[in-house]
């Protein structure tokens, strides 16, 4: 049923009883032709891209707890694409145009809203660093203004610019913003599922069939499945299903946590983050402040950060408003971020055939959720990563050339 | 949070301490004649298991010394620290 102004009215006469389910609990087939492990954002709209653009009819979508479980709803919703190197400008803006469409296409409100996000100068480094990446975005079609000190000001009133570590400037990216995490999840797996996509949860993959250097099938929780193609989208279990399948991956698993702070009336209206003191804030639609800040050193697959970790992004926090320094803060979480030496993803082949993987995201994957599910149902559908995806292949790490972005992790790293 | 037991110190809060990945690699004794992939391998790509690790840490606000740690990375309990040189410990000996 189309979510529409119509159906909304006609519904209303039945006091909303008789909505459809978004999506349904199907049973495991016993033979796809192309089964996605990892039911997140990325996995789901993987599913979705191979369904709608690629022609693929016969697809599973694999969960082992439930749809955006994981880190797609672990995050702080933050979406942008000023990146540095021509490579993630491609991939990070590629993102965000799908973005701007996404809500409509998927016909769920995403409510992606791009209400603009400062990136805070704290120091004449920092102040060449974001002029040279503004010009660098400029060069790739990327929205990019530099701030001074008191077009800054002007904008954010009731931030303390005089702190211990001054704010200089910003870089402000205006088509930057935020999304609705949860919705994002949903609203792939209610569209995937309407283009016959059989999503999976409580199903997890315990073991990976290969025959003579192809994948054939998949043990699962709830038995074993024939595929021809798979997909790995498992984030932070990335090189757990890597060893099912022989082979590692530069990649560690590390903690990375964030809080919420009770709901206020509106006082943020953009994203605000901060390298050099490490922090980033925004304000939520239910008036709850969502921060960030960097992520524990240690491997760890517990989804529980270090509590010391959270005094790391407070301190900053109320730095930079003293008037934030009363509020109690309500929650705090953890999930499991696959880190690559580089900060940038792996998408593309593995050394088994017909085995794809998109992993690697480490601190910033929900920002590109929409261009990597896209990218990635092209690389599964034609056996080849497209333009956009060839440089964050597996392979960079033995030939050198990496896309060492520092801009990919919203932190100091 | 962890206490962390340095071999040199003894116990102290894990904020006195930073964690800098896997233990136990090797550097080629031949950097000059290993293959590209070979040298990929030593440098980036890493055991990250769900389960036991073994990882290098840094008393940094103790003794500055270097030690090993075995560690489960589902529970974060730390089964046995070791200073650098020592046998890699099995899971009998914890």
């Amino acid at each position: 049923m189309k979510y529409s102004f119509y159906n909304l009215v006609r519904n209303s006469f039945s006091y909303h009883e008789n909505w459809e389910k978004a999506w349904s609990s199907p049973e495991l087939k016993p033979e796809y032709d192309v089964i996605i492990i990892g039911g997140g954002g990325h996995g789901l709209g993987t599913a979705y891209y191979l369904a709608k653009e690629f022609g693929v009819k016969n697809i599973a979508v694999l969960e082992k707890g439930w749809i955006g479980g994981g880190n797609t709803g672990r995050n702080t919703t933050i979406i942008r694409s000023n990146y540095l190197w021509d490579e993630s400008a491609a991939l990070y803006n590629h993102a965000v145009n799908l973005w701007e469409g996404l809500s409509s296409e998927l016909n769920f409100n995403v409510m992606f809203s791009q209400r603009g996000l400062f990136h805070l100068a704290h120091s004449v480094h920092d102040m060449q660093e974001i002029t040279r990446r503004g010009y660098s975005n400029y060069l790739n079609g990327i929205d990019a203004e530099i701030l001074n000190q008191e077009q800054v000001a002007k904008k954010i009133p009731h931030m303390n610019m005089h702190g211990r570590y001054p704010v200089l400037g910003a870089l402000l990216q205006r088509r930057a913003g935020t999304a609705r995490h949860d919705a994002v999840a949903w609203g792939y797996a209610r569209a995937a599922e309407n283009l016959g996509v059989d999503i999976i949860q409580n199903c997890e993959v315990k073991g990976i069939d290969i025959s003579n250097g192809k994948v054939v099938g998949l043990q699962t929780t709830k038995g074993s499945v024939k595929v021809d193609k798979v997909g790995l989208v498992p984030a932070g279990h990335s090189s757990v299903l890597a060893d099912m399948a022989g082979f590692t991956l530069p990649i560690n698993s590390v903690p990375l946590q964030a809080l919420v702070s009770e709901p206020i009336k509106p006082i943020l209206d953009c994203v605000i983050m901060s390298n050099s003191v490490h922090v980033y804030v925004s304000q939520s639609d239910k008036g709850e402040l969502v921060v960030g800040a960097g992520s524990d050193a240690y491997n760890s697959y517990s989804q529980r950060g270090s509590f010391d970790m959270i005094e790391h992004m407070m301190a900053p926090l109320v730095e930079l408003f003293p008037i934030f320094s009363r509020l109690k803060m309500l929650r705090s979480w953890g999930g499991i971020v696959d880190v690559t030496p580089d900060r940038s993803p792996i998408i593309g082949k593995t050394p088994v055939k017909d085995l794809f993987i998109n992993c690697g995201w480490g601190t910033g994957g929900f920002k590109a959720t929409p261009g990597s599910a896209h990218v990635f149902a092209e690389t599964v559908a034609k056996g080849e990563p497209n333009d956009i995806a060839a440089p964050f292949s597996l392979d960079r790490h033995y030939s050198g050339a990496l896309v060492d972005e520092a801009a990919a992790a919203a932190v100091a790293h | 949070m962890f206490v962390i037991k340095c071999p040199y110190c003894g116990e102290r809060d894990q904020t006195e301490f930073s964690c800098h990945g896997e233990a136990h690699i090797a550097r080629p004794d031949n950097p000059a004649e290993v293959s590209d992939e070979e040298w990929g391998e030593y440098l980036f790509f890493r055991n990250n298991p769900k389960g036991i690790h073994f990882e290098r840490w840094t008393h940094d606000h103790g003794c500055r010394r270097w030690f090993n740690v075995m560690r489960d990375t589902v529970s974060d309990k730390i089964m046995k620290t070791y200073k650098m040189g020592d046998q890699k410990p099995g899971v009998q000996d914890v």
